[in-house]
């Protein structure tokens, strides 16, 4: 299986994504921003960091990058497409994935452990999951995902949310709400399930050693939802 | 000439920052204040002398990147 990572000016989670991807049996091949074209991928991710120091809004700057019309392109013809923290607000920027991450609610970068919980696992990312609840690592001051009423109301018609902010056992509920995110969302899909955008980072939970192992859950199954 | 554009939140967005400056105001006692929200203000050079095309280009501007409408409204002004 074959995964591209794209590495924007800022982003420093790309290195990381790639180690993980590897790991697991991707053959990755890391693609520059100002490049134009896509190596043939089954799945392509956006990953975490500070894209252009986080400019005007975080993501927006990358999401007009000359990589990111062959990325749209990608997505809207059903391939994989992943983004992670800063990936997820460059999603959002492109309109990959609806809705904003504005600014955390209590004003706090926050970088610690959290739990999420995947409710509909009928999409390659998490179809044949053993488990609900994960634990993750948030890093992040822009994460307090919003969205319109009418959106609210299409991404829960659609079953759209792919992630929740919640305790270890997978309740929902403020105090397990780390940045005042709508709903306790952490990561949302497209309507076609093919775009997944999330702000927690399963490639920091790859070794149990560092972390957890929680992430290699997760990688290890996309791979075998790929092939 | 040069054209400006004021992004601000729209009225259902939480404002963190706002409310935290507010809350600076009421502190340093400045208490007749009701609500603060914060914006984006830009000021562009444009190449191009009318006033209604330099207006539409900036314009375009705000829809594609200046402002995310999901969350933002924008205002443009001619300031010379």
């Amino acid at each position: 299986m074959k995964s591209s990572v794209i590495t924007f000016p800022g982003s420093n989670c790309d290195r990381d994504m790639d180690v993980a991807l590897k790991k697991f049996g991707f053959k990755n091949k890391m693609v520059w921003h100002n490049d134009l074209e896509l190596p043939k991928s089954d799945l392509i991710v956006l990953p975490g960091g500070f894209s252009y120091g986080d400019y005007l809004r975080c993501g927006s700057m990358a999401s007009k990058s000359k990589i990111m019309k062959s990325v749209i392109n990608f997505a809207k013809s059903g391939g994989l497409v992943m983004g992670i923290c800063n990936g997820f607000q460059i999603l959002v920027e492109a309109g990959l994935v609806p809705g904003v991450l504005l600014r955390n609610k209590y004003l706090e970068f926050i970088c610690k452990n959290i739990f999420v919980k995947i409710e509909n696992k009928e999409n390659s990312y998490f179809k044949n999951l053993s488990k609900n609840v994960f634990e993750l690592h948030i890093a992040h001051n822009e994460g307090n995902y919003f969205c319109t009423s009418d959106q609210l109301k299409e991404i829960e018609d659609n079953n759209q949310i792919a992630i929740y902010y919640c305790d270890h056992e997978g309740n929902l509920n403020d105090q397990n709400n780390p940045n005042g995110s709508i709903k306790n969302i952490a990561g949302i899909f497209n309507k076609e399930k093919n775009v997944l955008g999330m702000m927690p980072h399963p490639e920091r939970m790859i070794d149990q050693s560092l972390s957890g192992e929680d992430g290699a859950i997760f990688f290890k199954n996309l791979i075998n939802n790929i092939k | 000439m040069k054209i400006s554009a004021i992004i601000t939140l729209k009225k259902d967005v939480l404002d963190p920052q706002g409310k935290v400056i507010h809350q600076a105001l009421d502190g340093m006692g400045f208490n007749s204040v009701n609500e603060v929200r914060q914006g984006k203000y830009f000021e562009i050079e444009v190449k191009e002398d009318d006033p209604k095309k330099a207006k539409a280009i900036v314009d375009e501007m705000c829809q594609k990147l200046l402002a995310n409408l999901v969350i933002e409204n924008y205002k443009i002004i001619e300031t010379q």
